[in-house]
Protein backbone atom coordinates (compact mmCIF):
# COMPACT_ATOMS: atom_id res chain seq x y z
CA UNK A 1 0.00 0.00 0.00
CA UNK A 2 1.24 3.47 -0.84
CA UNK A 3 2.22 5.40 2.25
CA UNK A 4 -0.15 8.29 3.04
CA UNK A 5 1.18 11.86 2.99
CA UNK A 6 -1.51 12.90 5.49
CA UNK A 7 0.71 12.82 8.65
CA UNK A 8 2.98 15.53 7.19
CA UNK A 9 0.07 17.89 6.52
CA UNK A 10 -1.57 17.00 9.82
CA UNK A 11 1.65 17.91 11.65
CA UNK A 12 1.80 21.30 9.92
CA UNK A 13 -1.92 21.75 10.63
CA UNK A 14 -1.23 21.07 14.32
CA UNK A 15 1.62 23.59 14.43
CA UNK A 16 -0.60 26.11 12.64
CA UNK A 17 -3.42 25.57 15.12
CA UNK A 18 -1.04 26.29 18.00
CA UNK A 19 0.40 29.45 16.42
CA UNK A 20 -3.08 30.71 15.49
CA UNK A 21 -4.35 30.09 19.04
CA UNK A 22 -1.36 31.46 20.99
CA UNK A 23 0.33 34.14 18.85
CA UNK A 24 -2.19 35.37 16.26
CA UNK A 25 -4.71 36.97 18.69
CA UNK A 26 -2.26 39.55 20.10
CA UNK A 27 -0.92 40.28 16.60
CA UNK A 28 -4.44 40.97 15.26
CA UNK A 29 -5.01 43.22 18.27
CA UNK A 30 -1.79 45.19 17.59
CA UNK A 31 -1.64 45.37 13.77
CA UNK A 32 -5.37 45.36 13.01
CA UNK A 33 -6.92 47.35 15.88
CA UNK A 34 -4.50 49.25 18.17
CA UNK A 35 -2.08 50.50 15.48
CA UNK A 36 -4.77 51.67 13.00
CA UNK A 37 -6.52 53.50 15.86
CA UNK A 38 -3.28 55.30 16.65
CA UNK A 39 -2.66 53.66 20.04
CA UNK A 40 0.61 52.01 18.95
CA UNK A 41 3.51 53.51 16.98
CA UNK A 42 3.50 51.57 13.70
CA UNK A 43 5.92 53.71 11.68
CA UNK A 44 7.98 52.24 8.84
CA UNK A 45 11.24 52.69 10.79
CA UNK A 46 9.92 50.86 13.84
CA UNK A 47 8.33 47.93 11.96
CA UNK A 48 11.41 47.65 9.71
CA UNK A 49 13.67 47.44 12.77
CA UNK A 50 11.42 44.73 14.29
CA UNK A 51 11.43 42.68 11.06
CA UNK A 52 15.23 43.01 10.73
CA UNK A 53 15.78 41.61 14.22
CA UNK A 54 16.28 37.79 14.15
CA UNK A 55 13.64 37.13 16.81
CA UNK A 56 11.22 39.67 15.29
CA UNK A 57 11.69 38.12 11.86
CA UNK A 58 11.04 34.62 13.23
CA UNK A 59 7.83 35.85 14.90
CA UNK A 60 6.60 37.40 11.63
CA UNK A 61 7.55 34.31 9.64
CA UNK A 62 5.77 31.98 12.09
CA UNK A 63 2.69 34.24 12.19
CA UNK A 64 2.41 34.25 8.38
CA UNK A 65 3.30 30.67 7.53
CA UNK A 66 1.94 28.22 10.13
CA UNK A 67 -1.65 29.56 10.12
CA UNK A 68 -1.65 29.11 6.32
CA UNK A 69 -1.17 25.36 6.86
CA UNK A 70 -3.94 25.32 9.49
CA UNK A 71 -6.46 27.26 7.42
CA UNK A 72 -5.83 25.70 4.01
CA UNK A 73 -5.91 22.19 5.53
CA UNK A 74 -9.25 22.94 7.21
CA UNK A 75 -10.74 24.62 4.15
CA UNK A 76 -9.68 21.70 1.93
CA UNK A 77 -11.44 19.23 4.24
CA UNK A 78 -14.41 21.62 4.57
CA UNK A 79 -15.06 21.26 0.84
CA UNK A 80 -16.07 17.67 1.59
CA UNK A 81 -18.43 18.87 4.37
CA UNK A 82 -20.21 21.09 1.86
CA UNK A 83 -20.63 18.23 -0.60
CA UNK A 84 -17.72 19.12 -2.88
CA UNK A 85 -15.57 16.06 -3.54
CA UNK A 86 -12.36 17.72 -4.65
CA UNK A 87 -9.57 15.61 -6.09
CA UNK A 88 -5.81 15.58 -5.73
CA UNK A 89 -5.44 18.61 -8.00
CA UNK A 90 -7.35 20.83 -5.58
CA UNK A 91 -5.46 19.31 -2.64
CA UNK A 92 -2.16 20.15 -4.36
CA UNK A 93 -3.38 23.70 -5.04
CA UNK A 94 -4.36 24.27 -1.37
CA UNK A 95 -1.15 22.86 0.14
CA UNK A 96 0.88 24.42 -2.69
CA UNK A 97 -0.51 27.85 -1.73
CA UNK A 98 0.50 27.27 1.91
CA UNK A 99 4.01 26.24 0.80
CA UNK A 100 4.27 29.27 -1.49
CA UNK A 101 3.27 31.65 1.33
CA UNK A 102 5.77 30.01 3.68
CA UNK A 103 8.63 30.37 1.21
CA UNK A 104 7.60 33.90 0.17
CA UNK A 105 7.57 35.10 3.80
CA UNK A 106 11.04 33.60 4.42
CA UNK A 107 12.37 35.15 1.19
CA UNK A 108 10.99 38.61 2.05
CA UNK A 109 12.51 38.46 5.53
CA UNK A 110 15.92 37.16 4.43
CA UNK A 111 16.59 39.08 1.19
CA UNK B 1 -14.16 -2.36 -12.65
CA UNK B 2 -17.30 -3.91 -11.25
CA UNK B 3 -20.57 -3.11 -12.95
CA UNK B 4 -22.52 -2.65 -9.74
CA UNK B 5 -23.82 0.81 -9.04
CA UNK B 6 -23.76 1.41 -5.28
CA UNK B 7 -26.27 3.88 -3.90
CA UNK B 8 -24.48 7.01 -2.62
CA UNK B 9 -26.65 8.95 -0.21
CA UNK B 10 -26.76 12.65 -1.05
CA UNK B 11 -25.51 14.78 1.81
CA UNK B 12 -26.08 18.27 0.43
CA UNK B 13 -24.52 21.33 1.97
CA UNK B 14 -26.97 22.43 4.69
CA UNK B 15 -26.88 19.40 7.06
CA UNK B 16 -24.86 21.39 9.62
CA UNK B 17 -27.64 23.96 10.14
CA UNK B 18 -29.98 21.33 11.61
CA UNK B 19 -28.19 20.68 14.87
CA UNK B 20 -26.27 23.01 17.16
CA UNK B 21 -23.27 20.71 17.64
CA UNK B 22 -22.74 20.50 13.87
CA UNK B 23 -23.26 24.25 13.48
CA UNK B 24 -20.54 25.00 16.02
CA UNK B 25 -18.26 22.49 14.25
CA UNK B 26 -18.66 24.43 10.99
CA UNK B 27 -18.23 27.78 12.83
CA UNK B 28 -14.93 26.39 14.18
CA UNK B 29 -13.76 25.11 10.78
CA UNK B 30 -14.68 28.36 9.02
CA UNK B 31 -12.54 30.38 11.45
CA UNK B 32 -9.88 29.35 8.90
CA UNK B 33 -11.36 31.89 6.48
CA UNK B 34 -10.42 34.90 8.62
CA UNK B 35 -7.20 33.28 9.87
CA UNK B 36 -6.17 32.73 6.23
CA UNK B 37 -7.13 36.32 5.34
CA UNK B 38 -5.06 37.70 8.23
CA UNK B 39 -1.98 35.70 7.18
CA UNK B 40 -2.36 37.02 3.64
CA UNK B 41 -2.73 40.62 4.96
CA UNK B 42 0.50 40.15 6.96
CA UNK B 43 2.26 38.71 3.90
CA UNK B 44 1.20 41.73 1.82
CA UNK B 45 2.40 43.99 4.65
CA UNK B 46 5.77 42.23 4.67
CA UNK B 47 6.03 42.68 0.91
CA UNK B 48 5.13 46.38 1.29
CA UNK B 49 7.72 46.76 4.08
CA UNK B 50 10.38 45.44 1.70
CA UNK B 51 9.11 47.82 -1.00
CA UNK B 52 10.11 50.83 1.11
CA UNK B 53 8.45 53.47 3.24
CA UNK B 54 5.91 54.70 0.65
CA UNK B 55 4.67 51.16 -0.07
CA UNK B 56 4.46 50.37 3.66
CA UNK B 57 2.53 53.56 4.43
CA UNK B 58 0.07 52.78 1.61
CA UNK B 59 -0.50 49.26 3.03
CA UNK B 60 -0.95 50.66 6.54
CA UNK B 61 -3.38 53.36 5.30
CA UNK B 62 -5.63 50.49 4.12
CA UNK B 63 -5.70 49.10 7.67
CA UNK B 64 -7.00 52.40 9.07
CA UNK B 65 -10.20 52.14 7.02
CA UNK B 66 -13.10 51.64 9.52
CA UNK B 67 -14.23 48.54 7.59
CA UNK B 68 -10.73 47.07 7.97
CA UNK B 69 -10.89 47.67 11.74
CA UNK B 70 -14.33 46.00 11.92
CA UNK B 71 -12.90 43.08 9.92
CA UNK B 72 -10.01 42.76 12.40
CA UNK B 73 -12.35 42.83 15.41
CA UNK B 74 -14.39 39.97 13.87
CA UNK B 75 -11.15 38.16 13.01
CA UNK B 76 -9.90 38.54 16.59
CA UNK B 77 -13.12 37.15 18.10
CA UNK B 78 -13.30 34.27 15.61
CA UNK B 79 -9.61 33.43 16.18
CA UNK B 80 -10.18 33.43 19.95
CA UNK B 81 -13.07 31.01 19.37
CA UNK B 82 -10.62 28.79 17.44
CA UNK B 83 -8.25 29.07 20.45
CA UNK B 84 -10.89 27.94 22.98
CA UNK B 85 -11.84 24.90 20.86
CA UNK B 86 -8.16 24.14 20.23
CA UNK B 87 -7.31 24.25 23.95
CA UNK B 88 -10.27 21.99 24.84
CA UNK B 89 -9.22 19.46 22.18
CA UNK B 90 -5.51 19.50 23.11
CA UNK B 91 -5.76 16.91 25.95
CA UNK B 92 -7.46 14.49 23.53
CA UNK B 93 -4.69 14.90 20.93
CA UNK B 94 -1.73 14.98 23.36
CA UNK B 95 -1.95 12.14 25.86
CA UNK B 96 0.74 13.24 28.36
CA UNK B 97 2.07 11.10 31.19
CA UNK B 98 4.37 12.01 34.08
CA UNK B 99 5.68 8.70 35.38
CA UNK B 100 2.65 6.56 36.17
CA UNK B 101 0.18 9.44 36.16
CA UNK B 102 -1.69 10.81 33.21
CA UNK B 103 -1.62 14.62 33.13
CA UNK B 104 -5.19 15.79 33.80
CA UNK B 105 -7.11 17.38 30.92
CA UNK B 106 -7.70 20.63 32.78
CA UNK B 107 -3.95 21.00 33.50
CA UNK B 108 -3.16 20.86 29.75
CA UNK B 109 -6.05 23.17 28.81
CA UNK B 110 -5.28 25.58 31.66
CA UNK B 111 -1.57 25.72 30.74
CA UNK B 112 -2.46 26.68 27.17
CA UNK B 113 -4.69 29.53 28.40
CA UNK B 114 -1.78 30.66 30.61
CA UNK B 115 0.59 30.62 27.60
CA UNK B 116 -1.95 32.62 25.54
CA UNK B 117 -2.15 35.17 28.37
CA UNK B 118 1.65 35.34 28.67
CA UNK B 119 2.22 35.74 24.93
CA UNK B 120 -0.47 38.45 24.80
CA UNK B 121 1.07 40.42 27.70
CA UNK B 122 4.60 40.16 26.20
CA UNK B 123 3.26 41.21 22.78
CA UNK B 124 1.51 44.27 24.23
CA UNK B 125 4.62 45.18 26.24
CA UNK B 126 6.72 45.09 23.05
CA UNK B 127 4.09 47.16 21.22
CA UNK B 128 3.70 49.83 23.90
CA UNK B 129 7.00 49.95 25.77
CA UNK B 130 9.91 48.88 23.57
Amino acid sequence: MKRSNEPVFWGLFGAGGMVAALLTPVLILITGILAPMGAVDFSFARVDAFASNILGGLIIWAAVSFPLWLSLHRLYHCLHDFGVHAGNGVKAAFYGAAALGTVAAAYLLLF
Amino acid sequence: MSKRKPYVRKMGSTWWTKNNFHTMYIVRELSSLVILAYSVILLFGLNALRGGEAAFDAWFAGLTNPLAIVFHVITLLWTLYHATTWFSLAPKAANLWIGENRVADNVITGSLYAVLGGVTVIGLLIAFVL
